[in-house]
């Protein structure tokens, strides 16, 4: 699989995929990988911090009840705000699509962590995922009239006739933008550290400090950027989900 | 880059899909009923302790309404009371001012016609006196003894005229 080994100190050499049980199932290799290793360790931490959270469920929480509480009411209140009370029954996947980036996100940051954001097929298919589960639902809901989607509400029909298709085009683009997004955030992050870190060992102590303030600061920024990001991804599944329940 | 190596996006999307699953049977079937009962419930506690805390001051401005009721009622009854009272003691007081008043008007009026009395006996006792003494004083100077009508008539004259 990791064909391209370019040395353990390529600013590449983090987003090597490399088989830890070998599963083939006909011709498709389907083998337990790193990756596969951090998306288990993503569930088995959001497993681990509902079942704290919700071992002694007490009417004044504690600071793991507290922590589980903010994380649902801030997706639920975004669901809500985005998509109204009809969205509401698609908070779970909302919730587990935002626990799922942001756990992923946050352990990639890691020492010697695998990053599995920074795969564009991973992000490319969750996003394929919720674009085709939003425009299955949107033709559920409306049937044809889904298509009213791509005229703009109140526009003359010669305008309607030009912005049509733009609209179809900005619908049809959305899984590329919002895979990309969180695959290119994910990907300048690490490379970024990985780079400035290179640069702390060819400087040596007394220069090094320089590149290591550098990497100090850009992971703060990473941490944040890593929550920025599953914010972003959910946030947009909301206002998918809000145009295919409320058209517009 | 290894993001472009296609041997390996099967095995990434098939444990994708096997883990999105499980984290969303875990997100949908524990965690969400639980916490969102949590929060329920709190919810709930602390509903039901805002409409306690109404209904307590409902009940706290009724009894508070009640005494004040009371209070004036109790103001107002003593007020009556007292002009009540008020009315009865002066015409208790009234009616004895004017006992007093009529019984001493007429002690007044019986000592007054005592006094007029005296008077006159003390006059006629005077005029006796006096006789007497006009008589005897008559008779020691002149000798002379003067029959008693003329004397009286005499002094009656003088008495009138040193009145």
């Amino acid at each position: 699989m990791a064909t391209e080994h370019a040395g353990g100190h390529s600013p590449m050499a983090q987003f090597e995929i490399h088989p830890l049980i070998n599963i083939k199932i006909g011709d498709v290799d389907i083998s337990y990988t790193n990756s596969a290793l951090f998306m288990t360790f993503a569930v088995a931490l959001t497993a681990l911090l509902f079942w704290g959270a919700t071992r002694h469920r007490t009417m004044v929480p504690g600071r793991l009840q507290s922590t589980a509480e903010i994380l649902y009411e801030f997706v639920a209140g975004m669901v809500k705000e985005n998509t109204g009370t009809a969205g509401m029954k698609y908070f779970p996947f909302v919730f587990s699509i935002f626990l799922f980036i942001l756990f992923g996100n946050f352990l990639g940051l890691m020492p010697y962590a695998f990053t599995f954001t920074s795969h564009i097929i991973v992000t490319a298919a969750l996003a394929v995922f919720i674009f085709l589960g939003v425009t299955i639902i949107g033709f559920a809901r409306h049937g044809l009239h889904f298509f009213s989607l791509f005229v703009p509400p109140g526009a003359p029909l010669g305008i309607a006739i030009v912005l049509a298709p733009l609209e179809l085009f900005s619908y049809l683009i959305r899984p590329v933008s919002m895979s990309l997004r969180l695959f290119a955030n994910m990907l300048a992050g690490h490379v970024l550290l990985k780079v400035l870190a290179g640069f702390i060992i060819s400087l040596g102590v007394i220069f090094g400090i320089v590149p290591f303030a550098a990497v100090f600061a850009v992971t703060l920024l990473e941490i944040m950027v890593a929550a920025i990001q599953a914010y972003v991804f959910a946030l947009l599944t909301c206002i998918y989900l809000n145009d295919a329940i409320h058209l517009h | 880059m290894p993001q472009f190596d296609p041997s390996s996006f099967a095995s990434q999307v098939f444990w994708l899909a096997v883990m999105f699953v499980a984290l969303y049977w875990i997100v949908s079937k524990i965690a969400i009923p639980r916490i969102g009962e949590v929060l329920e419930q709190r919810a709930r506690v602390i509903q039901d302790d805002l409409d306690r805390a109404t209904q307590l001051k409902a009940e706290t401005d009724a009894a508070i309404a009640a005494y004040e009721k009371a209070m004036a009622d109790a103001r107002g009854q003593a007020y009556e009371h007292m002009k009540v009272m008020q009315a009865d003691m002066k015409a208790v007081a009234d009616k004895k001012t004017a006992e007093v008043t009529e019984q001493m008007t007429k002690q007044i009026s019986e000592a007054e016609a005592r006094i007029t009395a005296a008077k006159q006996a003390a006059l006629d006792s005077i005029k006796g006196v006096a006789a007497d003494t006009a008589r005897n004083v008559v008779s020691k100077l002149a000798g002379l003894s003067p029959d008693a009508g003329s004397v009286d008539a005499a002094v009656s004259t003088a008495l009138k005229e040193a009145r």
